[in-house]
């Protein structure tokens, strides 16, 4: 076993959030200053101790905001990290190698968002004349994110064999999660096979019960030095190892154009993930998997190692990913599709909570937790431990 | 007037050369000169040889349904008011690495609606017809 810098240095020692909801009266900027303060009250440090911060690029509250109306402390380390979705675990990973190489000592990590409000989406607010890589699929139709993953599955389906029922496995699974979790903000409406096959099509082969939703809310979440989590109040949720992965000749998104679309960035960050790891995953007990989509569940399942090739519709089957019975739970606290969609933070103190013992849904004596971001885009991943 | 439809910037540099050949009705590739690696869509730097020398060349404009989707609402509005339509990606017969996004349609003229969804394939033979919206012409796709 080689040593590490950042294994097992780090942890998880508070979490907060604001209400996850529609139509929150607050700002963005009160929302994530409401979740970060829950956040350090949590974990019983004082704004004054934090020296570091980490985000999304497309966090729309800036450090200095932030800083000054929480009443932070001299920030020597402050980073965003790029592609939406496919952030969140590389801004909590970001932090841990600035703790554990010295640069800070207290980061706070969080994402702010008020997206209920159907203004406020982005493919809604397109330029004009695109210049971009969007210049090769908008102007055909493929305008939204549920577009561009519709075309994925399509072709995904078509290789393997993947079906509807196996997409409705996904979507049945995490509402039956949210149901357990009074945080969520669709856990009262329970959903059937029935609805789901007989919901309005968004954009074929995907109908409205494969998209995430829409959520207004703040998270946020305090790391420092495993040693120092040790004399916090709650059991740490140990970083024990982090990747990112951005995969040769892809294209975020509208990924076509490459020789094997459906081995997408999730096969590049779980190499990395595991290899950094003492553990495979074979290891994992419960898993917090990003679902801006239904089909990004069996295409992670694939990517990060929990079956083979053209495999990860079958895995959802028998309720493998339910909890508690399931093979490997799923999304405890509703994930993206069923609790709330904050470009998937909300993922990551639910993995935390596993750790913890405190999820809704919560895996006996849980020891391994991962946690993925967005599929589908450069990505990231975290595997939560157990101290020992 | 313009329609509110999403199109290109057709004065980029990189990718000018490939709206212009669709206005001359010519689909057309970006091909490294150095080893000759064809790439879509276009990109400053050859990944093989990492030569910055191109040149567009001419394809047949033939190839076959990779994926398809059918979009419905809600959608910006000028692509709301033909929902639900058709969204294709074809893979170009002699190179199938060579994808290009479009609609599948009966004639060039058409609407992207026109085609019944419930007939669309994976797989099936396709070529390139050009449509022109406001002041671009883009490649769009009929069975064969």
């Amino acid at each position: 076993m080689t040593t590490h810098l950042v294994k097992d240095k780090t942890a998880v020692v508070g979490i907060g959030q604001t209400t996850l909801g529609k139509g929150l009266p607050d700002t963005e900027l009160s929302l994530a200053c409401q979740a970060i303060s829950i956040a350090l009250d949590d974990a019983k440090i004082l704004p004054s101790e934090v020296d570091g911060l980490a985000s999304y690029t497309l966090e729309p509250n800036r450090e200095v905001d932030v800083a000054r109306a929480v009443g932070l402390g001299d920030i020597t380390f402050f980073s965003q990290v790029g592609f939406g979705g496919g952030a969140g675990c590389g801004v909590v990973g970001h932090a841990a190698m600035a703790i554990a190489t010295g640069q800070c000592d207290v980061v706070v990590a969080w994402r702010a968002r008020k997206r209920a409000d159907a203004s406020s989406r982005p493919w809604a607010q397109a330029a004009a004349r695109l210049s971009d890589g969007q210049q090769w699929t908008r102007p055909f139709g493929i305008i939204r994110p549920v577009d561009e993953i519709a075309m994925l599955t399509r072709r995904y389906m078509h290789e393997y064999g993947a079906t509807r029922d196996h997409l409705a496995n996904v979507a049945l699974a995490f509402r039956k999660h949210a149901a357990r979790n009074p945080a969520s903000t669709m856990g009262h409406k329970p959903l059937t096979r029935d609805d789901y096959m007989n919901a309005r099509w968004i954009s074929e082969p995907l109908c409205l019960f494969d998209n995430c939703l829409e959520t207004d809310g703040a998270l946020a979440l305090i790391v420092t030095s495993a040693e120092r989590a040790r004399d916090l109040p709650h059991r740490p949720a140990l970083i024990h190892s982090f990747a990112q992965g951005l995969p040769p000749d892809h294209q975020t998104m509208t990924n076509y154009f490459t020789e094997d679309p459906l081995r997408g960035p999730a096969w590049t960050a779980a190499r990395r993930l595991w290899a950094n790891a003492d553990l495979t995953a074979a290891d994992v007990q419960v898993a917090q998997l990003y679902d801006a989509f239904s089909p990004l569940i069996p295409l992670s399942l694939e990517g990060y190692g929990f079956c083979g090739r053209g495999e990860g519709g079958p895995f959802t089957d028998n309720g493998n990913i339910e909890w508690p019975d399931g093979r490997l739970p799923v999304n405890t606290s509703g994930g993206g599709m069923s609790e709330a969609y904050v470009h998937g933070f909300n993922l990551i103190l639910e993995g935390v909570r596993q750790i913890r013992g405190t999820s809704t849904a919560q895996v006996e004596g849980a020891e391994v937790s991962l946690v993925t971001s967005g599929e589908g885009v450069p990505t990231s991943a975290i595997v939560f431990t157990r101290d020992r | 007037m313009e329609t509110g439809w999403l199109l290109p910037d057709v004065n980029e540099p990189t990718s000018a050369p490939f709206w212009a050949g669709c206005e001359r009705g010519e689909l057309l590739v970006q091909t490294c000169v150095s080893c000759g690696l064809r790439r879509m869509p276009p990109r400053p730097m050859c990944a093989r040889c990492r030569s910055i020398e191109v040149s567009w060349e001419p394809t047949s404009g033939r190839g076959r349904i990779w994926s398809f989707i059918v979009a419905h609402p809600p959608l910006l509005p000028a692509f709301a008011a033909v929902a639900p339509y058709n969204a294709i990606i074809v893979e170009l017969d002699e190179d199938p690495l060579i994808r290009f996004a479009g609609n599948l349609v009966e004639t060039a003229e058409g609407e992207i609606n026109e085609i019944d969804p419930s007939t669309i394939e994976i797989g099936q033979p396709v070529s390139v017809v050009f449509h022109r919206i406001d002041d671009v012409t883009l490649p769009r796709w009929k069975r064969r």
